[in-house]
């Protein structure tokens, strides 16, 4: 069992939860994340560890809830507990001393941005940070990635705030200021990462990407979050998250995060939210 | 009676009754019903209680057979479970799932008369009886000798390890990846053959006896080996991570929606309860699934697609039946549940809708070659010979290969160029001081009972490497 510390509300549907998970917290870093379950009538979904206090024993998850599990996780409370949870998994992020690193989050993406925006600065980069959202209200932490970067950017495609427009329009800009990156981090919706890095990667940036496939147990059993890389099938689980993007067939990887709309959307129908009291 | 007729009844197995095949294609429950008292009291009375018992060396944990079965002839039943006990930590698992016929039971003296003693139903009912009578009974366990273990993984090796050194006074404590032990007892192998009540009970004695269990816990990323050995305090370590990562065809279209690895599929249907109604976790059920491969796991998982509800499950296997690595009994009860066999056929592509969803596989004919390095003969593709199975679920079942978090995240340790851990087999012990290994991460996917032998045999020489050491 693990203790919900904070609860707090970053949006319309996306949360940040603060967990009490001392072993976890000392031994995470930038890129891994934690597989949980709410309670015995979920599933286990994979989330990034957002963020993380070794010394106060905590870490952080940012969530969107979409389905069945995630709104199971979003309707407990501060001081109830997480029934089950796992982690660190996956590989870090590889960070190292870049020079000028360009970091493109978008929707709920920014969150598994944030720690990697972080350990970058901390490692002495200058740090250009690109956040979008549909709207203004749909942001996430752009204040909290703002204290860690050289600059932050913002696209919003109601322009409610920051640039009107997608982030890789921003991005499209910078590079026709001539400006020169020597790496890239994107993380958002997989179309987003799709058109974003055939951007990034032509412009000749080093781009990694954080993938978010489907998963059940995070330790490579399952086989489920396959995905082909330069024609070789990848588990993200142990092989990843984090992949050079140039490699990477978006298609398949669009196709197989649909596997279980339907199922999804009947899970969403029947779930009685207990916080609005529907 | 007759001399005839005791000749007879010696040579005729008491069979076991089982669920109707076509209602039980429907229903997860468990397939055998088990002997009644009366019904194992004759099986056992069938057993010759061989002076130098050849069945005994045929077990991979020893269990002393002949005279467990003399118990239950003589209608102890509980001091029958007790006997299995001493040497066999999960006899309620084994008596499902051990292999018997091609360990104790081919051995024995009655198969050259016809049938072998029914070991497997034999070991079955007497842990049932002791477990259904709350006849369960704690053994004596050694006063705390003040050495520390941990065992990586819950599945067979890791609950035998710990169940032995539990007895001689160590403490104990494993750790366990998922949210529930046992490992592919849990996971794997499903509820119609293998009922996880039994799996949680066996695992509860192991619990009354002193072991903890730490679920949740990822050896390799939360602690590593060293930090175990180091940080955590303990003496020694016993890894029994399995080889759980499962392995693919490398064929066009394999990552389509719908394709599932054996394990996947599985642990949606076991582990995650997928196969209830309303069940949070999401399975492609497919009116019609192919599953590939030719052992115990391709027939569970062919098994559990008919009980979800598919109208047509087959199995595609390269070779012929004969060479089939599943046991006997599930190839038969798998077609009385009405599985299809394509033998002799390979699968060479997977083909998908536009939107990815899979919607057949192609497949080639083979036919049987010269012998290759198995020995087996080597199955060779017949030219123009495609053709096409319509499916919406594929399962992959062509086996597994050994978890690479513990070989990654332990330098020191000594790795096999399949990625096995190195243990020497009478032993369990690995390159690296007081690390032991063994099951499925030394061997490469294998039985329930190897990988149990494998656990006993290092907590042997735990125990007589912890008692060596310099205080």
């Amino acid at each position: 069992m693990t203790k919900i510390l904070k609860k707090e509300q970053l949006s319309d549907s996306v949360w940040r939860f603060r967990l009490q998970a001392p072993r976890i917290a000392k031994k995470r870093k930038a890129g891994q994340f934690i597989i949980l379950r709410p309670s015995g009538d979920s599933e286990r979904i994979p989330l990034t560890i957002a963020n993380a206090d070794p010394a106060a024993g905590w870490i952080e998850i940012i969530f969107q809830a979409v389905g069945k599990t995630t709104m199971i996780l979003r309707d407990l409370k501060e001081g109830d507990s997480v029934l089950d949870l796992a982690g660190p998994l996956g590989k870090p992020t590889h960070i190292e001393n870049f020079g000028k690193v360009l970091c493109i989050g978008g929707g709920v993406g920014v969150a598994p941005l944030y720690p990697i925006i972080s350990a970058l600065y901390e490692a002495g980069n200058e740090v250009t940070s690109v956040l979008g959202a549909r709207t203004k209200d749909l942001l996430i932490l752009d204040t909290e990635i703002s204290e860690k970067s050289s600059r932050t950017l913002i696209a919003t495609d109601d322009g409610s705030a920051g640039k009107k427009g997608f982030v890789s329009d921003v991005f499209n800009e910078l590079i026709s200021n001539g400006e020169i990156f020597d790496a890239a981090f994107v993380i958002g919706p997989v179309m987003m990462m799709k058109v974003t890095t055939s951007l990034t990667v032509k412009a000749g940036i080093k781009t990694y990407v954080s993938l978010n496939p489907i998963m059940i147990d995070g330790t490579g059993m399952c086989g489920g979050c396959r995905i082909t890389v330069n024609d070789k099938t990848k588990f993200a689980c142990i092989d990843g998250p984090e992949f050079d993007a140039s490699g990477i067939d978006w298609d398949e990887m669009v196709k197989r995060l649909g596997s279980y709309r339907d199922f999804e959307s009947d899970a969403r129908d029947q779930h009685t939210c207990r916080l609005e009291g529907k | 009676m007759s001399n005839t007729e005791v000749s007879r009844k010696k040579a005729t197995r008491v069979p076991m009754r089982e669920q109707d095949p076509e209602r039980r294609a429907r229903n997860f429950s468990e397939v055998p019903h088990g002997y009644s008292e009366q019904e194992a009291m004759e099986e056992a009375k069938r057993c010759l209680q061989c002076k130098k018992p050849l069945c005994v060396d045929g077990c991979p944990v020893n269990v002393k057979i002949p005279e467990f079965i003399k118990l239950i002839a003589d209608g102890k039943f509980a001091e029958a479970a007790r006997k299995l006990k001493e040497t066999n930590a999960l006899p309620a698992v084994c008596g499902r799932v051990c292999p018997q016929e091609e360990q104790c039971e081919i051995r024995c003296i009655l198969q050259k008369k016809g049938n072998a003693i029914a070991v497997g139903n034999l070991e079955r009912f007497a842990a049932d009886w002791e477990r259904d009578h709350n006849a369960v009974k704690l053994p004596e366990i050694k006063p705390s000798n003040g050495k520390k273990v941990a065992i990586v993984g819950s599945g067979p090796a890791g609950l035998t390890c710990a169940g032995e050194l539990i007895k001689e006074g160590f403490d104990v404590t494993i750790f366990e990846a998922l949210h529930e032990a046992g490992g592919v007892l849990v996971y794997g192998i499903p509820e119609f053959r293998l009922p996880k009540e039994i799996v949680k009970q066996e695992i509860d004695y192991l619990t009354k006896l002193g072991v903890k269990i730490e679920k949740n816990f990822i050896i390799g990323k939360i602690a590593t080996i060293d930090e175990l050995l180091t940080e955590e305090g303990f003496d020694a370590v016993f890894v029994g991570s399995g080889a759980g990562l499962p392995s693919f065809m490398k064929i066009k279209g394999e990552n389509s929606i719908g394709v599932y690895s054996a394990n996947e599929y599985l642990t949606r249907s076991n582990l995650m309860k997928a196969f209830e109604k309303n069940s949070p976790t999401p399975i492609m059920k497919g009116k019609k699934v192919v599953t590939v491969g030719g052992g115990n796991v391709a027939m569970d998982a062919a098994r559990t697609a008919i009980r979800l509800g598919a109208e047509n499950s087959s199995i595609v296997y390269r070779r012929s039946e004969s060479e089939m690595p599943a046991r006997v009994a599930e190839v038969h009860h798998a077609k009385e549940e009405g599985i299809e066999f394509n033998l002799l056929c390979n699968p060479v592509e997977i083909l998908s809708d536009d939107k990815g969803f899979v919607k057949g596989i192609k497949c080639i004919r083979m036919e049987l070659g010269e012998p290759d390095a198995s020995g087996r003969r080597r199955p060779v593709p017949i030219d123009g010979s495609e053709f096409m199975i319509d499916c919406e679920v594929v399962v992959i079942a062509i086996g597994n290969s050994p978890n690479p978090l513990i070989p990654e995240s332990t330098p020191e340790l000594e790795i096999s160029k399949w990625g096995t851990i190195v243990a020497d087999e009478t032993t369990g012990q690995t390159s690296k001081k007081y690390v032991y290994a063994g099951g499925d991460i030394v061997t490469g996917a294998a039985t329930v009972i190897l990988a149990m032998g494998a656990g006993k045999i290092a907590a042997e020489n735990i125990c007589k490497d912890l008692r060596d050491q310099k205080q």
